[in-house]
């Protein structure tokens, strides 16, 4: 037996367990597994609680027979998990079903508005990460009146709804000084510079929330660095404070960068839901508003198992910069 | 029977009562003048939202107004303008605010209602408990909330009740996280204890004893939520999902606004600034509840009243400092004094004066709490939190260290000051590779290039007798141990070499066996590099080993200093012979161990008089009434005591 374990054949394999990237996967694959069942399941139950509701949303003005018909052809007349083994089994195979409203395959609906809604995340990440930081780290290292300035501001960020942001920048920025489109979505492919202005006021009504939150983080993050032992040595050491600031504590800091930067995706997503609207960009936001409106269960479905894939993504991603950042996640 | 008895005491005496308490609580919030503005307008909201439905019943059901108004600004006839319809906006906000405020209160109801008691019994029962509920918040965490708001909605159409309770749900976790970690040390404590000892109930005890102490956390979470409900019931509002048309809602007039934005950009601004103006209340409240419950149980407060007043002045300003140094010491420290404005003003250090000579070992003796590490940190200027000098002189290389503008006294540490800390395992930067740290010490201090400088740090670990420093440079720091560590800090240490190296209890944390080698590097680093070491340390075998003089503190102030011959013959101070006295090496029967009775008192309560009399068998009335000066009974050796001449020679 351990001459087995000890041979050449067993030892890449056993590397590869060990190896702390492939560990960080697949712990959050086996919790995706049941996150997914539970996400899916759980829409499946609740939109099997009042079907008729789609039924009237459809055929408002249907007779019985009518009704009958639609009710058997959504599949209604089967008990319900029977239906859901359905749509597991063609989701698994990579269809999550067809629209009511528009027909289209809902994989088909999800592609379209996947680059919309990312198109609108990438640069606000980037901004609150950028400006985020940057804030964080220069009222922790300044103190005093920028400090307060920059904890006022981010009140003022918590406080603003983004969607009226939106609306405010629009009616600034777009109707007055015609400086920006008011509305609409013009693709990277078609035009980089309309894509850019397009974006423009959308991302700023969206980024104000995060970069608040990353704002104050990072201060926190950084202040707590600051006071720390490895801090004050390396400072008895005579480390010159910019390299202090720049190369060690903002390492140690970044931690907390990554950990708010993760969540604060998980929240853009509900951003996108209100600043989509205003701006009527056609992304997953305003794709799930109308599915909700209209009772279109399977887009709903759909967006709604892609956004936790997007989590579960953004969970992984969390984790492994820990470990990149981390030497410590590495080896424990 | 029995059991009502010992409750009483126990509910009166040791446990916070809920009512005192939070009335405790709303008098301290009344006297910030920002939070009493605050919770004035949010009862002005919630006045409106249920009083102006009942004043105004036909504005929740108006489908249009004046068409012939449309879209005015704000005029005497209609204050805050029409809207589209040319309804009334000043009536639509006021009588909006009640679906507003009720969507809030479900959501907040519900995610209190589901956090706080599943965080009750993480915190409080712990184990599996604990480990379920942990898990079932993690896995509420990782869904994406919103998007099962509009599930739901999409089932139970334009229901806010459905969406609002859907949401509380969604928050709950975060809720469940901050009670238990809140709950968690208030098990620990006495008075808990007690209370289970008595039988009392785990149910009786959660809501009667835990439930009164968290709840200023669980008021600070309402607030939070209060202000995320109202945000997210507002957008929801505007996406016309959850209050069906005509009634008036905050965020369906911003969706009104919205569609009319060309034409009246007025519109979106009453309900924007109502929404704004109430999330920004519930904001502040909740931090201000967060800084009121903080001071109250950190026990901030005990140190504010007469703050001024009780900073005890070393006579007026500054008291005064001998001209520089005559002598040609290496380092000389007069009458430093180092007070701590947060702690108070007290005095931690108090006319500290003493001298270490080029290439001499000193000791800085005393037992914990009597400011031997707070002087050291002061040498270089690197006091923790608030701590400043406030009088003295630190002479070193003829400069003066104390009054050095910052950046020059950078350009001192590390290159003629050196330091190594008593807790090795946490000097270093986790993040960064110790052969990387060393060569940055190294690129500061001499200007090398990065390559150059990694050969430095090599070299330099290879001086303090690491084996293989290719590959200790290659590590990090916690994959070192605690003798490995110290090495590396040393290492670090002498890549400015620094003329005198400030060791502050370098063994303390390290074991035996490791402790022997450490000493035994840092008397080699002395003899080679004729480096002078100020050694902080409680060890008098530490001190036996490595110093030629010792400087022994007590209470903030130096009471002896002498070479230490004659200082373990016969100490002139009667804390260095109790000090002594009580150290192993010098006990005559190992089963009974002389200690000094009494304990250090804390910097501000120091006797008046000499600092020792308390615990001193030679104290007289004289000791207490005055200060005692530093005397110089005979060349080289200092002392505290006017009794001096009464303590004889030890062996």
């Amino acid at each position: 037996m351990s001459a087995l374990t000890h041979s050449g054949m067993w030892r890449p394999a056993g590397r590869m367990v060990g190896h702390p990237v492939v560990r960080v996967v697949l712990r959050r694959a086996v919790l995706a597994v049941p996150l997914l069942f539970v996400v899916s399941a759980l829409s499946f139950v609740l939109s099997s609680l009042a079907p008729t509701n789609v039924i009237d949303l459809r055929l408002p003005s249907g007779t019985a027979a009518q009704r009958a018909q639609l009710a058997r052809q959504l599949g209604f007349d089967q008990p319900i998990y029977d239906r859901y083994w359905h749509w597991l089994v063609h989701a698994l195979g990579g269809n999550l079903g067809t629209s009511y409203v528009t027909g289209q395959r809902v994989t088909t609906e999800i592609g379209q508005r996947f680059p919309v809604t990312l198109s609108l995340v990438i640069p606000t990440m980037l901004v609150m990460f950028v400006i985020g930081v940057g804030a964080g780290v220069a009222s922790a290292v300044r103190g005093g009146a920028v400090g307060r300035a920059i904890d006022t501001l981010s009140l003022v960020g918590f406080a603003l709804p983004g969607f009226w942001v939106g609306a405010v920048l629009v009616s600034l920025f777009a109707v007055r000084l015609h400086l920006f489109p008011a509305i609409g979505y013009v693709s990277l492919a078609q035009s980089p510079t309309d894509w850019a202005r397009s974006m423009v006021l959308p991302v700023a009504a969206l980024s104000l929330l995060p970069i608040a939150v990353m704002a104050r983080q990072m201060r926190e993050a950084m202040m707590d660095v600051l006071a720390s032992e490895h801090v004050r040595m390396a400072r008895a050491n005579g480390i010159p404070p910019r390299l202090i600031v720049g190369r060690l504590a903002l390492k140690s800091a970044s931690m907390r960068a990554v950990t708010v930067g993760g969540l604060q995706v998980v929240g853009l997503l509900t951003g996108t839901l209100f600043v989509e609207q205003v701006f009527t960009l056609p992304g997953l936001g305003s794709g799930l508003t109308a599915a909700a409106s209209t009772g279109d269960v399977p887009v709903l479905q759909g967006i709604v198992v892609f956004f936790t894939l997007i989590i579960v993504v953004i969970n992984l991603a969390v984790d492994l910069t820990y470990t990149l950042l981390d030497p410590r996640m590495r080896t424990s | 029977m029995t059991t009502a008895a010992i409750v009483e005491p126990l509910d009166s005496g040791l446990a916070p009562a809920t009512d005192r308490e939070s009335t405790r609580l709303l008098r301290r919030l009344l006297r910030r003048p920002v939070t009493v503005v605050c919770m004035v307008w949010l009862a002005v909201v919630v006045i409106v939202a249920i009083v102006a439905p009942i004043l105004m019943p036909h504005v929740a059901s108006q489908n249009a107004g004046n068409i012939f108004k449309v879209l005015q600004g704000p005029s005497r006839q209609h204050l805050l303008g029409t809207d589209s319809v040319g309804r009334d906006v000043l009536d639509r906000l006021l009588v909006g605010t009640r679906v507003t405020m009720l969507g809030v209160v479900e959501s907040v109801f519900v995610t209190l209602v589901i956090g706080v008691p599943a965080g009750l019994a993480a915190g409080y029962l712990g184990g599996r408990t604990d480990r379920a509920i942990g898990w079932l918040t993690d896995l509420t965490l990782s869904l994406p909330g919103i998007a099962l708001v509009l599930v739901v909605l999409s089932i139970f159409p334009s229901s806010m009740l459905a969406g609002m309770v859907t949401l509380g749900v969604i928050l709950s976790p975060f809720t469940t996280r901050v009670v238990r970690s809140a709950t968690l040390p208030i098990r620990e404590e006495l008075y808990i204890a007690a209370a289970q000892v008595s039988g009392l109930s785990r149910f009786y005890i959660i809501t009667r004893h835990v439930l009164s102490r968290i709840l200023g956390v669980v008021i600070v979470l309402a607030a939070i939520y209060a202000a995320t409900s109202l945000v997210t019931q507002t957008g929801l509002a505007y996406l016309g999902l959850i209050v069906p048309l005509p009634a008036p809602s905050w965020g369906g007039m911003v969706g009104d606004g919205i569609s009319a934005l060309t034409n009246q950009p007025w519109l979106i601004w009453p309900p924007g600034v109502a929404m704004t103006l109430t999330v920004v209340a519930f904001g502040l409240l909740g931090d201000a509840v967060r800084d009121v419950t903080a001071e109250r149980w950190s026990g901030a407060r005990v140190q504010r009243p007469g703050r001024r007043r009780a900073a005890p002045m070393a006579g007026a300003g500054p008291s005064p400092v001998a001209p520089a140094p005559a002598s040609d010491a290496l380092l000389c420290v007069q009458n430093l004094t180092v007070r701590f404005p947060s702690r108070g003003s007290v005095r931690v250090i108090d006319d500290v004066s003493f001298e270490i000579a080029a290439g001499e070992t000193v000791g800085l003796v005393g037992e914990s709490g009597c400011g031997k590490t707070v002087t050291a940190m002061s040498l270089l200027r690197l006091l923790p939190g608030d701590g400043e000098i406030v009088a003295g002189r630190i002479t070193f290389d003829g400069r003066d260290l104390a009054s050095l503008p910052e950046e020059q006294l950078r350009r001192v540490r590390g290159r003629e000051i050196g330091l190594i800390s008593q807790e090795p395992m946490v000097s270093l930067t986790p993040a960064f590779r110790v052969g990387w740290q060393l060569a940055l010490s190294v690129r500061v201090h001499h200007g090398v290039s990065r390559r150059a400088a990694q050969a430095t740090a090599i070299e330099l670990l290879r001086s303090v007798h690491l084996p293989d420093p290719g590959l200790v440079a290659r590590l990090y720091p916690h994959e070192l141990s605690g003798g490995m560590a110290q090495r590396v800090a040393i290492a670090r240490a002498l890549a400015g070499e620094p003329k005198l190296l400030i060791a502050d209890e370098p063994t303390t944390a390290l074991d035996v066996t490791v402790q022997a080698e450490i000493l035994e590097l840092l008397r080699e680093l002395q003899r080679d590099r004729g480096m002078a070491i100020l050694l902080v340390t409680h060890d008098w075998g530490v001190v036996a080993d490595l110093c030629d003089r010792a400087v022994v503190m007590y209470a903030g102030q130096v009471v002896e200093q002498a070479e230490l011959n004659p200082l373990f013959r016969r100490p002139l101070h009667p804390y260095t012979r109790a000090l002594l006295m009580s150290d192993l090496h010098n006990a005559p029967d190992l089963d009974h161990l002389p200690s000094i009775p009494g304990s250090v008192p804390k910097p501000g309560a120091w006797p008046h008089g000499c600092h020792f009399h308390p615990r001193c068998g030679y104290a007289t009335a004289a000791c207490r009434d005055q200060p005692i000066p530093l005397e110089h009974p005979t060349a080289g050796r200092d002392t505290r005591c006017i009794h001096a001449d009464q303590l004889s020679v030890l062996r």
